[in-house]
């Protein structure tokens, strides 16, 4: 009834009809009303996922022309060149999916550090300002990572983080951090988004580790558990799912950015194996090449990247779901 | 059953163990959660391979008193006890005591089903062996896991399927598990808090069933709502009004002959 009334004051469904009397209980009143509400939110909610089918109609249009001259070629051919309008995405298809795996290698580790330390074991005072400046990382604008990279990050990654691995540790006996170390690379767009996703994962894993019932850490206490043991035993097991389901946010998060990595990575049409080199992601590659786009085929190469970005999204995230799924399914829950 | 049933089930069991020694001795004890003044001034010896039952009105603090015999209580924040609880003659709240060591000798079952939903039933039982294996005790882990499951009851229907999820089976398998996991630890005491308060009545019998038989090997505390499984499993009841122990009798007398009038009052249904 009360919605009737509001919908009635707001002129949306002049159609309603007016109030019944009011006799008893309404068994069979407001049946107008009820028919106009679920049809508004059935076309809210159908709105979102043809929006969604638009925009991949749009951009497999566009992108035909591009996708029909190079076919598979498109994505192992390195050259990108407007000149001969010859175009190929392999680099920056590399690029984007080291880049993200780089940053969730190095971001996961961290975020769960900071969920498990917030939901364990820090002291109340202490958790909710440490939980709200985590949070506070999302909130910073892309280029102002990007700004914060080039003017502090890269200087000190050539500095004192590139040497400290090529050299000291030795790592430059792999082809994965040899060659000179220019600054602006594969590794310092690991690390910008890194950073960048670190809050997502962490405030997802935050709040299924918080909410793991007190049944089950009481179960691995009365087992003679120590914190640690009933944590690594029984809270993290039964919240993976959840943590999995944060991971993947990231690196939803990671594949898709686009102004950072662009100002940190060196946008350079080039595979190398080492992580100290240059590369190029397919969002940078967009970003970067849009306006000055020459050609017909030029741009429907730029679309052809932004289509394989879109299929690679959500390849990837399919594939983490169906993980999650899985593993939950197993466990039953 | 009637009550007269249990007396005949216990009369048996009071002659053939005849004045144990303690298991457990708790002396004044107190236990707060803050300013809240849950249990007061109890004292209570727990005999060994008997079966003691706490019996009450919800919020009457019979549980919180069973968690301070492990010390879970203190897993709660704020929570704290006053008074002794002994252990074997050894006061579980001493100085240099570490609670976690407490709660490898006395085990504890909840309410709930509590299994362990991302592990096999197997690993369910083996749960707490690590921690044993990790202070220096070597066993085999099959064998405790096979023991374990026997004696709760539970071998014959999960033989075949170890492996699967703990969640496939039902509420008081899942509870029998529990107690399987518990046992697996070789506890001196088993603490059970409400055991059958989430299951059906067919459940509900085999693990009493359970728990009658268990004496023999480990002493049991067990908490309950209800009064005729009290009297069907136990040796000894205590009743608990207020967060204050009123009676402390062999349970043939509690139901027969209750000393206070507070506890014939409850044990005849007049409140609680």
């Amino acid at each position: 009834m009360v919605d009737e009334v509001r919908a009635g004051a707001s002129g949306e469904a002049e159609n309603t009809p007016t109030e019944p009397p009011r006799a008893g209980i309404a068994i069979h009143g407001g049946g107008a009303g009820d028919r106009i509400y679920s049809v508004v939110i059935t076309v809210f909610a159908l709105a979102v996922p043809a929006l969604l089918l638009l925009i991949f109609a749009v951009v497999t249009n566009a992108a035909w022309p591009a996708l029909k001259t190079f076919g598979f070629g498109f994505l192992t051919s390195s050259d990108w060149d407007p000149v001969n309008d010859v175009y190929g995405a392999a680099p920056a298809l590399y690029g984007t999916l080291v880049s993200s795996f780089l940053a969730l290698i190095i971001a996961t580790p961290l975020a769960l550090g900071v969920a498990i330390f917030l939901s364990e074991f820090a002291p109340p005072w202490l958790r909710r300002p440490v939980a709200f400046l985590v949070d506070l990382l999302a909130a910073i604008p892309s280029v102002v990572y990007g700004l914060w990279g080039i003017f502090v990050l890269i200087p000190i990654l050539r500095s004192y983080v590139m040497p400290f691995l090529r050299d000291t540790l030795h790592l430059g006996a792999t082809p994965f951090f040899s060659g000179p170390a220019y600054g602006p690379s594969m590794l310092a767009a690991g690390v910008i988004l890194a950073i960048m996703i670190l809050p997502y994962i962490s405030a997802v894993s935050r709040e299924v580790l918080m909410a793991v019932p007190r049944s089950q850490r009481e179960a691995a206490l009365a087992l003679g558990a120590t914190r640690w043991e009933m944590l690594w035993g029984a809270a993290i097991p039964f919240a993976r799912s959840g943590i999995a389901g944060g991971v993947i946010l990231g690196l939803g998060r990671a594949l898709g950015e686009t102004m950072a990595v662009t100002m940190v990575i060196g946008n350079r049409q080039e595979i190398a194996a080492s992580l100290l080199a240059p590369g190029y992601t397919m969002a940078s590659l967009i970003a970067n090449q849009f306006t000055e786009a020459t050609s017909d085929l030029n741009l429907s190469a730029l679309m052809a990247v932004g289509f394989v970005l879109f299929v690679v999204t959500l390849i990837v995230n399919a594939g983490a779901r169906w993980l999650v799924w899985r593993t939950s399914r197993e466990a039953g829950i | 059953m009637p009550v007269s049933d249990a007396n005949a089930l216990l009369g048996a069991g009071d002659t053939a163990l005849a004045s144990p020694a303690p298991r457990m001795e708790v002396r004044g004890l107190d236990a707060f959660f803050g300013k809240v003044h849950a249990v007061k001034d109890v004292s209570m010896a727990i005999p060994e391979h008997r079966v003691t039952a706490i019996i009450g009105p919800s919020g009457c603090g019979k549980s919180t008193f069973l968690r301070t015999l492990n010390r879970m209580h203190e897993t709660i924040p704020t929570a704290y006890i006053r008074g002794t609880v002994h252990l074997d003659g050894e006061d579980i709240y001493a100085p240099g005591v570490d609670a976690v060591s407490v709660r490898r000798h006395v085990g504890m079952v909840f309410q709930r089903p509590t299994a362990f939903p991302t592990m096999s039933i197997r690993g369910n039982v083996a749960a707490g062996l690590g921690v044993l294996r990790a202070v220096g005790e070597r066993f085999d882990v099959e064998e405790r896991v096979e023991e374990a499951l026997r004696r709760a009851a539970l071998w014959d229907e999960v033989k075949d399927r170890l492996d699967a999820s703990a969640l496939g089976l039902s509420g008081g398998q899942q509870q029998r598990l529990c107690i399987a996991r518990a046992l697996a630890m070789e506890p001196g005491v088993l603490l059970l808090d409400e055991p059958t308060a989430s299951l059906d009545p067919i459940s509900t019998e085999k693990v009493e069933a359970l728990v009658h038989q268990l004496r023999d090997g480990v002493t049991v505390v067990i908490v309950t709502h209800n009064m005729e499984q009290a009297a069907r499993v136990s040796d000894q009841t205590a009743f608990f009004l207020h967060g204050e122990m009123v009676e402390l009798s062999p349970t043939s007398d509690l139901f027969t002959r209750p000393r206070d009038s507070r506890t014939e009052a409850y044990i005849t249904g007049r409140f609680g």
